[in-house]
């Protein structure tokens, strides 16, 4: 795909984010749609492109009012919306449609009018990975930790310091659920969860949305808002079973995800002003430093530790606070992609000065799917 | 009310000669016999070159402990907290999730890399399923 011809012209997340006990799922994902068509200063009938995950698309576009011509229910997980970015990015180029609209929502905390989700007895999942206890992504997505650690000699101090970096990223949030200073003491001995994580080093479960509006970059410049490039785009999927990851010193998605979107852009890392990874869980920061390239995976553990990624640092890192400290509905990846938009505007909470290129890089499932944008805000 | 149980897998046509397996105290791989790749979960072709001539042979039912969580909440229907949810490295290649038995459900005593064998749990009638304990000698 040829670069910088696609731009976000609209965002926005839902009005509230946190606890949401006045809404159901599906008016959460028409609440961020409104905001994001708002934001944008477009018409409901100016959408012809419509992409969501786990709601259909017929769902949510009945429930607007929107009329398609171009749709994609692409739905691998919290990363699914990098994926529709990039989707969405080729069907605008190829003419297919002109301006679409990628919605995500969950009621993920008060769980009204959420889809259930289960695992077949009959499932590979069901057979091979159920019968012996997992129970939830808190159970299953921290199984690579002890191996990745042993490989690269990464200690429980620098995953703990994942969480304590973004707590000072949050700080300086309004939005964000948590914002309290911790410290590595702190999160080391915090509740116990799925040893070696504990509660501090897992996210957040909230309720909330968010919902992009893409259209060409010839488009663009009509808009109120500045635009924002979709500068490379890479995505994959490995496996719905962690046991069956080709290893657990990398995530194969993941490398096969970012360094396409490294390509297609043309950056190289040091060009990189502004960096989102999806933290579901703190190793997935340590993962995805290693697997885009950033640096041997020795280093990650250290180089988080020692303070390079938090404000001020020189590879600002989950600058909304992440899924740690930020929010987490269960699908993350719509509110990474959200504060890319943010700071390649320049109206982050937390803004990175003269950021021009983010990387925004996404997880589905455990480590089951990957999806990765490079944004910019020069043509 | 009955105990919550832990969940039974339900076999399909492509995986029943591996619960037969169990159920007969063996534990069943697949290998191709065009490529000679051993490979799990059970498939009627093979993953690595797409031949469909693929044979089911008994495996040592030996490897190592690979990697681990001890899980503490929320715990699974049937399950007792603390316990481990481990991924065991077989002597063949392929690795499987299970559970480790007779051994401490502590970061101490589940060693990364031990070396462990297959052992089978009956759960009822129809399903046994394979676990693994650390190897003797």
């Amino acid at each position: 795909m040829r670069k910088n011809q696609v731009a976000v012209v609209g965002a926005a997340e839902t009005t509230e984010l946190g606890v949401i006990t006045n809404a159901s799922q599906l008016q959460l994902h028409a609440d961020a749609a409104l905001n994001a068509i708002a934001d944008a200063g477009l018409k409901l009938s100016d959408i012809d492109g419509f992409a969501t995950a786990v709601e259909t698309p017929q769902q949510v576009c009945h429930y607007l009012g929107i009329k398609p011509t171009w749709v994609d229910g692409t739905s691998v997980g919290g990363c699914s919306f990098m994926l529709h970015v990039r989707h969405a990015a080729a069907a605008i180029e190829a003419g297919l449609c002109k301006t679409v609209l990628i919605t995500h929502a969950e009621s993920g905390k008060s769980m009204i009018g959420k889809l259930p989700r289960s695992t077949p007895a009959d499932s590979l999942n069901g057979q091979f990975e159920a019968p012996y206890g997992v129970y939830g992504p808190p159970s299953m997505f921290p199984i690579p930790v002890l191996r990745f650690m042993k490989t690269y000699g990464i200690t429980h101090e620098q995953l703990a310091s994942v969480a304590v970096v973004q707590r000072e990223w949050a700080a300086k949030n309004p939005r964000a659920m948590m914002k309290e200073p911790i410290t590595v003491n702190d999160v080391l001995n915090s509740r116990m969860i799925a040893y070696p994580f504990r509660l501090l080093q897992c996210c957040l479960v909230t309720d909330g949305g968010g919902a992009l509006i893409l259209t060409s970059a010839d488009r663009a410049r009509d808009f109120p808002r500045k635009p924002v490039y979709i500068m490379g785009t890479g995505e994959s999927v490995e496996t719905p079973m962690v046991s069956q990851m080709e290893t657990f010193n990398s995530s194969r998605a993941f490398k096969t995800a970012g360094p396409l979107a490294f390509k297609e852009a043309g950056i190289a890392h040091g060009d990189v002003d502004h960096l989102m990874i999806y933290d579901a869980f703190a190793h997935l920061p340590l993962f995805g430093l290693g697997d885009l390239g950033f640096m041997p995976y020795e280093e990650t553990g250290q180089f988080i530790a020692d303070g390079n990624t938090r404000p001020g640092g020189k590879l600002p890192l989950n600058t909304n606070g992440g899924g740690l400290s930020y929010m987490h509905s269960g699908m993350y990846g719509m509110y990474a992609l959200q504060e890319s938009v943010r700071q390649m505007r320049g109206i982050a909470p937390a803004q990175v000065p003269n950021a021009k290129i983010s990387v925004c890089h996404g997880v589905g499932g455990m480590f089951a799917a990957s999806g990765t944008i490079v944004f910019t805000n020069e043509r | 009310m009955a105990e919550p149980q832990r969940a039974r897998p339900k076999p399909t046509p492509e995986t029943q000669h591996f619960w037969d397996g169990t159920k007969a105290g063996e534990l069943r791989l697949q290998r191709c016999d065009a490529c000679a790749h051993v490979y799990f979960p059970p498939r009627p072709f093979c993953p690595s070159c797409a031949s469909r001539k693929v044979s089911i042979f008994k495996a040592s039912g030996k490897g190592f402990l690979y990697s681990y969580v001890i899980n503490h909440r929320p715990a699974a229907p049937g399950f007792t907290p603390p316990y481990a949810i481990a991924v065991v490295e077989l002597d063949e290649g392929p690795r499987m999730m299970s559970n480790i038995i007779d051994c401490p459900q502590t970061p101490e005593a589940l060693e990364l890399d031990m070396k462990l064998e297959v052992a089978f749990q009956e759960l009822d009638d129809k399903i046994t399923l394979p676990v693994f304990r650390p190897a003797k000698g």
